[in-house]
This record gives structure tokens, sequence and C-alpha cells, in this order.
């Protein structure tokens, strides 16, 4: 599928697409508004406790900005380092 | 919020003068550097990770007083060094590359038979390429040119929010509103058209089974 310029957009893209269109609220946030709670959401989720509840904008955003996402995913190794450490000082 | 004790000793260190300071950025270059290493350390060279630090600390401090202790000081200070280390990977990446680079993958009008599958489930690929067809209808009707040029880069070319945001003299946040409105008015075509885009999804969705 084509568009008037011939760019491209094969099944996958359009699946995203859609799967994007699903998810679509009249409100989200921006990326910095997200970025502003992505501390939280993180240690949260390393945690195991329910990110996804307690910052349901916060997933949403993750779910649709790659972004945004690759910042959250890199945050949350960076943070097992940390986590290492302190499990290493405790034994 | 009460702040942990050792955040205060982070933050009271940091808003110091002198030696006290100096320490504290010396001791928070080093964890805010090995975080990084270790989160991208695969994807980026140590001398790029050193100018995010760098570009971090900056910004640490002049923030000092917006830390409100909902998280662990570190985890909001590796949290701004993430940032600035993957917006210097992404223009590192994408720095000879503008919008008019961006070319279509071939043939002007590709057929789609081409990207589909052979030897599946026929009813579904007809079903596939009718409701494909109507997405790019949808996207040419209801999406500015601006929205579809933004949409492209990034959903097909895989450019960074940031990077076309740059090329189309505006900022990531305003290019997310741009595509959040672009969503909205494919969503409400969509519906207004008796298609859930939930049921349209499903119709992409069957997993690949043995071939």
């Amino acid at each position: 599928m084509t568009d008037g310029k011939g760019h491209i957009l094969g099944p996958e893209q359009i699946r995203q697409l859609l799967a994007h269109v699903a998810r679509t609220l009249p409100r989200e946030l921006t990326c910095d508004e997200c970025l502003e709670e992505l501390d939280r959401f993180a240690e949260m989720t390393l945690a195991g406790r329910p990110a996804e509840e307690a910052l349901p904008l916060v997933a949403q955003h993750l779910a649709i900005c790659r972004d945004c996402r690759e910042e959250f995913e890199a945050l949350l190794r960076a943070l097992q380092v940390f986590l290492e450490g302190e499990n290493e000082a405790a034994s | 919020m009460t702040i942990p004790h050792a955040d205060e000793a982070w933050l009271s260190a940091l808003q110091a003068s002198g030696p006290q300071q100096t320490e504290a950025l010396v001791m928070l270059r080093a964890l805010l550097l090995r975080g990084l290493e270790y989160a991208l350390g695969d994807r980026a060279d140590r001398g790029l990770l050193e100018d995010a630090v760098q570009e971090a600390l900056v910004k640490i401090l002049k923030h000092l007083d917006t830390f409100q202790g909902r998280s662990r000081f570190l985890t909001w200070a590796q949290k701004i060094a993430v940032r600035e280390a993957l917006t210097l990977m992404r223009r590192r990446a994408w720095k000879d590359v503008s919008l008019e680079d961006l070319h279509p993958a071939g043939v002007e009008d590709a057929t789609p038979s081409v990207l589909f599958d052979m030897g599946r489930n026929p009813e579904r690929q007809a079903t596939q390429k009718d409701l494909m067809t109507l997405v790019m209808r949808l996207i040419q009707e209801e999406l500015t040119p601006k929205q579809r040029r933004a949409l492209m880069a990034i959903a097909v070319y895989g450019m960074p929010l940031e990077e076309v945001a740059r090329r189309m003299n505006t900022n990531r946040n305003a290019l997310y509103k741009l595509l959040h409105d672009a969503r909205r008015r494919l969503k409400a075509r969509l519906e207004a058209m008796g298609l859930s885009p939930g049921e349209v999804l499903g119709v992409f969705q069957e997993p690949h089974g043995p071939r």
C-alpha cells in the first residue's frame, strides 16, 4: 500500500498503527509529561508493583511512543546496576 | 513527602559549594556513567556517554529543587542521564539523513500481494487487503500533509520523534500531539463507519501458523 508519494506501508505497519489507534485516548501525556513520571514508574516496575494501575497514562504513552519506551527500558537496565550493588552490599 | 536520609545527603551536598559539592558531583558522575554503560554500552561509545552524563549533571544541578522524593534521587538522576544519552545517540545516528532522503522502498505502486505471505488463509488475505486499502484511504483523507509526513518518517523509516521534530521545525511534544490528533481522526472515522479499531486490528493479528 503506498501513499501518494510512494512510501510503502506494509501490513505490519498498518497493524501497529491500528493498535495505536485502538489505544488512543482523548487526552494523552506528552513525552515530557511521561518523562516526568518515568522514575516513579520504573521503580514500581522493578519492585513488582502494579505501575500500570497506578500510572495508567504513563503505561498508555509507553505503549504508543517508541522513543519513550526505549528510554524506559534503558532506565530499567541502568537501575539494575544499583540494585545488584545493593544486593551485594546486603549479603 | 519525606525524602530519605540518603537522598537528603545528596541534595545538601550538591547544593553546597566547594569541595563538598565537587565530591558529590564526582561520585554522581561515576554512578550515572556506570548506569549508562550497563544500559547502553553496547550501542554507544564511552565518549558519547560521558558527554551525556555531563549534560545531565548540568540539568540535575539546575533542577535540584524540582526533585520531590517520589522516587530515589539516583533514579531521578539516572532518568535524566538516560534521556540525554538517547538524545545524543539519536542525533548521531540520524545526522546525515534529511526527510527528503527517506526514499520509498521501490516501485511506485507495489502490488499488495507482494507484501503478504503466500499460501495462508486467502479469505483473511482478502480482508486484510481491503482493510489496508481502507486505512490508506483514511490516511489520505483525514490527515494533514504534515501529519502524513511525520507518520511516514516515524512508522516506515523508524526516525525518532525528536529527529523528525527538529527537521519539521517543531519539538517532540508538539509532534507527539500532532500524531495524537492524527490517531484521533482515524479512530473517529473508523467508528463513524461502524468499525471499532479493535475489530479491524483483529483481522491483522492472526499469529503465524506452521507452514
